[in-house]
């Protein structure tokens, strides 16, 4: 199937969840937060042997994880937590999702491994 | 994230408080027919997945037209996509032209899905630790720039005098 509809339909389903996250989690910085995290697990498992088809690859890794994720919204919340004089919680929500995604990828790699 | 993607919380209550009038107002005027109302709801989401659709394809592209070593693809769609959030976000506080359905197709459903995390995640996790940090330090100084640039552009526009 064509890799450009395969991208797209997964980016759909990622971001109406994403979506979905941020209607049930009223607090910006923490819903962005959640799909980051729970969105690096489940890419850290894909990519670490859990879809072992190309074309599942494509459809969730590419397609439904790189939508669900997302950088932009995560430095516009942290530009503007530092420039509304929260400095502290700016630093610490860049740490968090730093930490807190490369943590993901880990263990999901770790589950997706111990499964297989 | 929600809604209007951009609005920070400095800005959030007085916009959702107007937004909240406003439809209320609507829903005064006319009593909505049961049709008009199930599309009002489906809007969003359609707007959302119009959005994620392209926004996923064009970073797929940019991914492909950007191959090597260092994960340059991620790097681009991040910075280019901070920016232009910058813009929609400064845009709603100085200005105030775009439609709550403008920001939310290009915020919520383009830029979102355009820039990703969970890919710059998984790519610094698998570089060499010096090219990591690498990574982490040009994704962050770059994109926090490019929020800020965004600003700097939206203030411009909307005030000519001050910027001159």
């Amino acid at each position: 199937m064509n890799t450009v509809l395969l991208v797209g339909a997964g980016g759909v389903l990622g971001a109406l969840a994403r979506f979905a996250v941020g209607s049930w989690v009223p607090d910006r910085q923490r819903d962005t937060l959640v799909v980051n995290v729970l969105g690096s697990l489940a890419l850290g498992a894909l990519t670490a042997g859990l879809a072992e088809d190309a074309t599942l690859l494509t459809v969730f890794g590419t397609g439904f994880c790189g939508a669900f994720t997302t950088f932009s919204s995560f430095a516009v919340e942290t530009v503007a937590l530092y420039e509304s004089g929260a400095r502290r919680e700016a630093v610490v929500n860049a740490a968090l999702n730093l930490v807190g995604a490369l943590a993901a990828v880990g263990l999901g790699g770790w589950l997706a491994t111990g499964l297989a | 994230m929600s809604e209007t993607e951009g609005r920070s919380s400095a800005s959030g209550d007085e916009g959702e408080a107007k937004e909240a009038g406003a439809r209320r107002a609507g829903e005064a005027d006319e009593a909505p027919t049961r049709r008009s109302h199930a599309l009002e709801r489906l809007e969003p989401i359609l707007l959302v997945a119009v959005g994620g659709f392209t926004g996923a394809v064009c970073r797929h592209a940019v991914s492909v037209a950007l191959p090597g070593g260092f994960p340059w693809g991620t790097l681009a769609v991040n910075v280019a996509g901070s920016f232009a959030l910058g813009v929609l976000l400064f845009e709603a506080k100085l200005a105030d032209r775009l439609s709550a359905e403008t920001r939310l197709v290009l915020g919520t459903g383009f830029l979102s899905s355009f820039t990703t995390y969970s890919t710059f995640a998984v790519q610094t996790a698998a570089l060499s630790p010096t090219l990591a940090v690498a990574n982490v330090a040009a994704n962050y100084a770059l994109g926090f720039a490019a929020v800020l640039a965004g600003r700097a552009v939206v203030r411009s526009l909307a005030n000519p005098e001050v910027a001159r």
